[in-house]
């Protein structure tokens, strides 16, 4: 292939972080990108040909990938810019004043007043947030959480400094009996020894002794499902990967959390890193993979340090690398995956697409990925928090695990609290504690309110009704009241919430987040933005039973035609919202 | 001469469709299983020689056991399948794909479509009046948009791009099918001038930075436009010719020809009206080319006609 490249050329800053990728293939141009981001803060012409010249992609194809991430900018801009979230919690926590208070002083959203509205940021248990990000030699992160308009105005002009201690907020945290998050905020999330000393690693060592197909059939037993929302038995997904002949295989670890109210998995990498580096060993000698990828979403660059920090400190002791832990012939290496803001990506197929160097679109099923994933080779993809389950099963064994939980959901489940809810946070719960107990545990509304709905499941999940409180927490039984648990998301809304403006946010993340590969998702969102915005505001075009009929029917559309999940779950909670609220009639008056 | 191409002998699935039992041989799709049995299932994003995109959703029918649609164009027929193309759900999903496409996209130039969108009932003014074009769709970031108002339905609709003699790009005619990109990159002309870029509504087909035609890796073979389903993408001669009024199929006579300019042997249609070539094809189901030429091919007839 013959590349004709742009007559432009890359900066003397551009050019030495991009000669750094010299002889490197197609899979390095997110590197790349971030690479020059990272340095300047956008991807010029001359940065983008030359990335081109150096991995040998051709310019269009190229820009077709770079275009396709809201955190990379084709356009120049400061090498400053303060992400301001307003999706779901933040909007119950006053995003929206925060942002008009930016608006009348800094000027409006976008590159020249250095501040940009951003979807879900994942720390909303400290809503309001704002993540700012500044370019150079050292390229620098702040995150803001909790923050208030002054403090993004004194950092738009001041230097960030480099990734606060900010420490995560674990209401349970010390507290008996927790096994997912025992270690987070209680123990020094640097340190291999201390991981070591609270019982770090015997789950490799005992995964070592039990062999590829014996670690399979504890995972099996232990009835693990998978806990980034689809619930997939994890042991069969493993177990199918294992018998593919084709070698290599790969081991993907889903950390792209991007579902708006979903902080869950960023705390385990925050909090426990190194368990989720082994238990990320522990699946690739499972499947039989060589090499895991761990793809981590842009926006959480406290874990980014931390785990690179962890995946060091753990070659340096053999727990990666070769030989692991003197096991001869078992080798495995990590590497980091940078996500740059694309919630798609956190889709099981698109993330080999966004690996290889191609627009993060998912892929058509069948194949699945245990037979053809990433690079064409059968593939394990798995959530964080699927993953640190894998070592409590194995050193508490299957049995005591499925004695937590319910028989049809063992173990235990973490789920993420924010909004109207006086504390918030990540609790870790067994499966069939009901949704009010987890609402006590959290403190409930704060006093003097009256709790209007909670959203289970994030934006691709539902709402319930106060009246349903005495929902267990399954996954049979959130299937049974026609919910879902999805990634963990408990979203709660109280009588000052605007629930008009909240279904407004989620219709337009969908419309900003479809990747527009298909007809039904890219213009459905579109359309049902539209038609919500005309339900809300109440302008209809002509009636709004009208526009509730068209909500249903691109709905019905985008579950029953659209090629992934994304637009599969684009309808759910507004159309839970509608019905099981009765926002439907509220709106219709 | 016909060359057949008669390959290995396939074994044959059985499945029912449309409550018949058929029998089709392996590896067919569910699409080429209709089309033996004289059903004809609407497809706009399937090239006969491109691999299936799966994008525009409008081939789809129903499989028993299958929680969703499954695209017709790409799924491949299993034993004892039981298929449903003409389904409440499956009738649903074509109306409102037609729909949402007919409200975002000039459709005026994309054949049968007019014919499809009737026999559902298909309705796209339901979503309110076109939005006006706008001339900022090349610069749109991924991940913001402005807050619609909902009182004007958005579209792609934007100015044409006319930067060289040979293509005129009306973008607002592009469905999205990615299979100009396809026949630009990999699957044929490895010239990758063209690409998708940007996210969601707001992806468009693009070269780098926008940058126009003749600065970029294009070669105008016209794959592009040969297997463009919607007339986004045009030969100049004929986008004036329709523009003019001029341009009229009935009377156009085609005659395959081979082309003289190499040794390759490629085939040419030539289309001709008031006998003068006004366009040149190449017969997709040709062994030589599938359909494909290169510039000289395509645009180098003009001497034929220098009177």
């Amino acid at each position: 292939m013959d590349l004709k490249l742009l007559d432009v050329e890359p900066s003397e800053a551009e050019r030495v972080v991009v000669d750094l990728f010299t002889g490197l293939g197609r899979d390095q141009l997110l590197p790349a990108l971030h690479a020059v981001n990272d340095r300047v803060g956008w991807i010029s012409q001359g940065a983008l040909n030359h990335i081109c010249r150096v991995l040998h992609i051709p310019p269009a194809e190229a820009y077709g990938v770079a275009s396709f991430y809201s955190l990379f900018s084709l356009s120049e801009r400061p090498a400053k810019v303060v992400h301001v979230c307003v999706d779901l919690a933040c909007q119950v926590n006053g995003a929206k004043s925060l942002c008009d208070r930016l608006t009348s002083e800094l000027g409006p959203a976008g590159a020249r007043s250095g501040w940009l509205r951003s979807p879900c940021l994942g720390v909303c248990e400290k809503a309001p947030v704002a993540l700012a990000f500044e370019a150079g030699e050292v390229a620098k992160e702040q995150l803001l959480a909790p923050t208030t308009a002054e403090e993004v105005i004194a950092v738009a002009a001041a230097d960030p400094s480099h990734v606060d201690g900010g420490r995560a907020e674990v209401p349970q945290a010390g507290a008996a009996g927790l096994r997912l998050l025992k270690r987070v905020g209680a123990v020094d999330p640097e340190s291999l020894d201390d991981y070591r000393a609270t019982g770090g690693y015997a789950a490799l060592r005992t995964a070592l002794l039990l062999g590829p197909s014996g670690v399979i059939r504890e995972v099996t037993d232990a009835k693990l499902m998978g806990r980034g929302g689809a619930a997939f038995p994890t042991g069969r997904k493993w177990d199918a990967a294992a018998r593919q002949p084709v070698r290599p295989h790969y081991l993907v670890c889903n950390a792209d959390e991007s579902e708006p109210g979903t902080f869950k998995d960023r705390l385990l990498m925050e909090g426990d890193p190194y368990a989720v580096i082994e238990s990320m060993t522990i699946a690739g000698f499972a499947a039989g993979c060589s090499r895991g990828y761990l793809y981590l979403r842009g926006e959480y660059p406290r874990a980014l340090h931390l785990l690179r920090n962890a995946i060091a400190r753990a070659r340096e002791r053999n727990f990666l690398g070769d030989n692991i832990m003197g096991h001869e012939g078992f080798s495995f290496e990590i590497e980091i995956r940078r996500g740059a803001g694309a919630y798609i990506c956190g889709e099981e197929t698109a993330i080999f697409n966004s690996i290889e160097g191609f627009r993060g679109e998912p892929r058509s099923k069948p194949p699945f990925p245990v037979e053809s994933g990433l690079f064409g080779k059968p593939t394990v993809v798995n959530n964080v928090e699927t993953l640190v389950n894998v070592p409590v099963i194995l050193t508490e064994g299957c049995e005591a695990y499925t004695g937590i939980g319910t028989s049809g959901s063992t173990g235990p489940k973490l789920f993420c609290l924010s909004g109207n809810v006086s504390r918030p946070g990540v609790y870790e719960v067994p499966f069939g504690t009901t949704l009010g107990e987890l609402l006590d545990l959290a403190g409930g509304v704060p006093p003097g309110r009256e709790l209007r709905a909670v959203l289970l499941g994030g934006a691709a999940g539902g709402f319930v009704r106060p009246d349903e409180l005495d929902l267990p927490l399954t996954m049979e039984d959130a299937r049974a009241a026609n919910t879902t648990l999805g990634s963990g998301v408990v979203l709660v809304l109280d009588d000052t919430a605007d629930l008009g403006a909240f279904l407004l946010r989620i219709a337009a993340f969908f419309r900003d987040e479809s990747c527009g590969q298909c007809v039904p998702c890219r213009i459905g969102t579109v359309r049902q933005e539209e038609a919500m915005a005309r339900l809300v505001g109440k302008r209809p075009l002509s009636t709004s039973a009208e526009d509730l009929q068209l909500l249903k029917e691109v709905g019905q559309v985008m579950r029953d035609s659209s090629i992934c999940g994304l637009g599969q779950t684009a309808w759910n909670a507004i159309e839970s919202a509608l019905y099981r609220l009765g926002y439907a009639e509220e709106a219709a008056s | 001469m016909t060359i057949v191409e008669i390959g290995l002998p396939k074994r044959l699935v059985e499945l029912t469709l449309d409550g018949e039992s058929v029998r089709v041989p392996e590896g067919a799709t569910i699409l080429d299983a209709c089309t033996a049995q004289g059903k004809s299932i609407p497809t706009l994003c399937y090239g006969d020689t491109l691999k299936p995109a799966n994008a525009c959703r409008v081939c789809m029918v129903e499989v028993e056991g299958s929680r969703t649609l499954v695209p017709s164009c790409s799924r491949k027929v299993e034993p004892g399948m039981v298929v449903k193309t003409a389904s409440e759900r499956t009738n649903h999903s074509r109306k409102l794909v037609l729909e949402l496409l007919g409200s975002a996209t000039d459709l005026s130039t994309t054949p049968h479509v007019d014919e499809w969108m009737s026999a559902c009932g298909a309705d796209p003014s339901r979503f309110g009046p076109p939005a006006p074009p706008s001339a900022d769709r090349d610069d749109r970031h991924p991940g913001e948009h402005e807050e619609p108002d909902g009182q004007t339905a958005a579209t792609v609709r934007q100015p044409n791009k006319v930067d060289n003699p040979l293509y005129v790009r009306d973008l607002g005619k592009c469905i999205m099918c990615y299979k100009c990109v396809d026949a630009c990159g990999d699957q044929w002309q490895n010239t990758f001038a063209i690409s998708v870029a940007g996210r969601g509504f707001d992806s468009r087909i693009s070269t780098e930075f926008s940058t126009p035609l003749p600065e970029s890796a294009c070669v105008y073979c016209g794959n592009c436009i040969e297997v463009c389903p919607t007339g986004a993408l045009s030969f100049k001669r004929e986008h004036d010719k329709r523009e003019d009024g001029t341009w009229d199929e009935e009377a156009q006579t085609q005659t395959t020809t081979i082309c003289t300019f190499c040794g390759v042997g490629c085939n040419l249609t030539l289309h001709v009206q008031d006998n003068e070539i006004v366009k040149v094809t190449s017969p997709h189901e040709s062994t030589v080319t599938h359909g494909n030429l290169c510039i000289k091919g395509r645009f180098g007839w003009q001497h034929v006609q220098n009177r």
